[in-house]
């Protein structure tokens, strides 16, 4: 189960390298610039994938600090 | 006296009797006032992270940006995501520990990691350099949010003045605990206020979204995506990953750690603040609707952006309620880093020198420096001229500066010394000071290819901090050695 926490490394290179593939005006998402959208769509993904983390991590059992 | 008027003042008043009730049935010692008993809640630990995020800089400053710069804005949006991802792992281990040893502030991490009460003064100076600017611009922002929504009818000056007395007032009283109650007032009515401002402005002036980015690619093309060079992708990246390094390391953010009762509520923040986050979304789209409709601002009038649309475009009575918002967007962060010097002060500075002062005598003195911190603030706020800009842009690396001794020490076998931390620390302050003084940056060395150029120079002093930091670390420990040897 602690391999999913490797997960967390996917937003890193989503925003700090995926930008060099997405930093263009067109086509607009919901009306966002492709950029913009493509920023916002993967901080919803992080969340997304940080609850899962949280989820699946035994540390959050109830009764544990 | 205009429609505006009232509902500032009433912001004003709201956080002061918040600020006032939070103490109510508590002891105000050391532990409650600064760390609130370690008892907060995942709701207030989110709010008091959430606090930073939402500073008059976000406000003013984020529309501001993508107003007048456009897509290098959204670095804004990426690190802090970032940064609550490195959160869920970071946190816990700090706060466990902080609990453990019983910890009032940042640099007692330092002090009892590394079991060095001078790296902890080194600890304690860095913060407090980058934190008097912090508090100086949520001042300034403070004078200019209230002349603008008050049409005039109260100075900055006086604004500056008021808002200083309220928050040094409750933090005196209530420490954390009115941080947190005038955060939870704070963060409601940001929410509505920027969610209403983000949709009804693109949606009356454009038609839509679509329609207003739309036309801004029309007016400007190429404004929403990274220019090729200065503010390029490469730009981008290395500011998102500097930023989302130094985004917890700012004491006061790093103190609302200690508050938390559980590591789960700080496990529970990480999945919860990046959709928070995206709130700064539409203070994005506030900036982005006021380029075609209130051209021309240049400088740094480009903060004015949200202020002057809104006057623009509603009765005064609603750009009172802004304006209401935008005063506890600066008090609220103002008392958590009010609350923070003054504790690194008397905690840190104070009982370095006097080892047997108690937590009694630490806290009425952390107390009494929160007016002495606040008039500072302001004496600043009012006469302080370049220096203080250029010391605002330098806080937050230096802050970044702790980054790699404070990582290191939460492994097993660290490998950094104390004297090693130290010296890391002060090389990478000192490179910051050297280089943001002298405004070097990569573009000065035209040898450099433009994509070297464009990166940040906060790179520079931390790859020196690092480096500095091993060497020192293992000198000491060759030199240690034989003497360890000698002695078995």
């Amino acid at each position: 189960m602690r391999r999913i926490r490797w997960l967390a490394v996917v937003p890193f290179l989503a925003l700090i390298v995926g930008p060099f593939f997405a930093n263009r005006a067109t086509p607009l998402v919901f009306g966002l610039p492709f950029l913009l959208a493509w920023i916002v769509a993967w901080i919803l993904l992080t969340s997304a994938i940080m609850a899962v983390i949280y989820a699946t991590d035994p540390a959050n059992r109830e009764g544990e600090p | 006296m205009n429609s505006a008027l009232p509902f500032i003042a009433a912001a004003a008043l709201l956080a002061l009797a918040l600020g006032f009730l939070a103490r109510r049935g508590k002891d105000m010692n050391l532990e409650q006032w600064t760390v609130g008993g370690r008892g907060f809640g995942a709701i207030f630990v989110f709010v008091l992270l959430a606090g930073e995020i939402y500073t008059t800089f976000t406000f003013l400053g984020g529309s501001g940006y993508a107003y007048g710069k456009g897509a290098p804005a959204f670095y804004i949006l990426a690190y802090g995501t970032l940064a609550f991802v490195l959160s869920y792992f970071m946190l816990p281990p700090i706060w466990r520990y902080a609990k453990e040893n019983r910890l009032y502030s940042q640099s007692d991490f330092f002090v009892r990691k590394y079991d060095s009460p001078a790296l902890g003064v080194v600890v304690a100076l860095v913060d407090i350099a980058a934190l008097i600017p912090y508090l100086v611009l949520q001042f300034k922002g403070l004078g200019i949010i209230v002349e603008i929504a008050g049409y005039g009818a109260i100075t900055q000056a006086l604004a500056i003045w008021i808002g200083a007395v309220i928050v040094a007032a409750y933090v005196m009283v209530s420490g954390v605990h009115g941080s947190a109650w005038t955060s939870v007032a704070k963060d409601s009515l940001i929410l509505v206020i920027v969610l209403f401002l983000g949709i009804y402005l693109p949606t009356h002036y454009y038609g839509g979204l679509g329609a207003m980015f739309a036309a801004i690619e029309q007016a400007k093309p190429g404004f929403t995506v990274l220019p090729p060079r200065g503010e390029s992708l490469w730009w981008f990246s290395s500011t998102v990953l500097l930023t989302a390094l130094g985004f917890y390391m700012w004491p006061h953010t790093f103190g609302s750690i200690y508050t938390a009762r559980s590591a789960t509520v700080i496990r529970k923040n990480a999945f919860l603040l990046p959709l928070y986050q995206l709130i700064l979304l539409f203070v994005f789209f506030v900036g982005f609707a006021a380029v075609l409709q209130v051209p021309g601002l240049t400088g740094a009038n480009i903060d004015l952006a949200l202020f002057k649309l809104s006057v623009k475009t509603f009765d005064p009575w609603f750009v009172g309620v802004i304006g209401a918002t935008g005063v506890l967007t600066a008090l609220v962060p103002g008392s958590m880093i009010l609350m923070t010097a003054a504790t690194l002060i008397a905690n840190n500075l104070y009982r370095a020198v006097n080892p047997s002062a108690d937590d009694r005598q630490v806290s009425r003195l952390a107390k009494f420096l929160v007016p002495v911190v606040a008039l500072v603030a302001v004496f600043f706020t009012l006469k302080g001229g370049e220096t203080i800009v250029a010391l605002l842009l330098m806080g937050y690396s230096f802050v970044t500066q702790l980054f790699p001794s404070l990582v290191l020490s939460l492994t097993d076998r660290n490998i950094a010394t104390r004297e090693g931390a130290a010296a890391g620390i002060i090389a990478g302050v000192a490179t910051v000071a050297a280089v943001s003084l002298s405004g070097a940056n990569f573009h000065t060395l035209a040898w450099l290819p433009p994509q070297v150029q464009d990166l940040n120079i906060g790179i520079v002093a931390l790859a020196v901090n690092v480096i500095v930091l091993l060497a020192v670390s293992l000198a000491m420990r060759l030199a240690a050695a034989p003497a360890h040897a000698a002695a078995e």
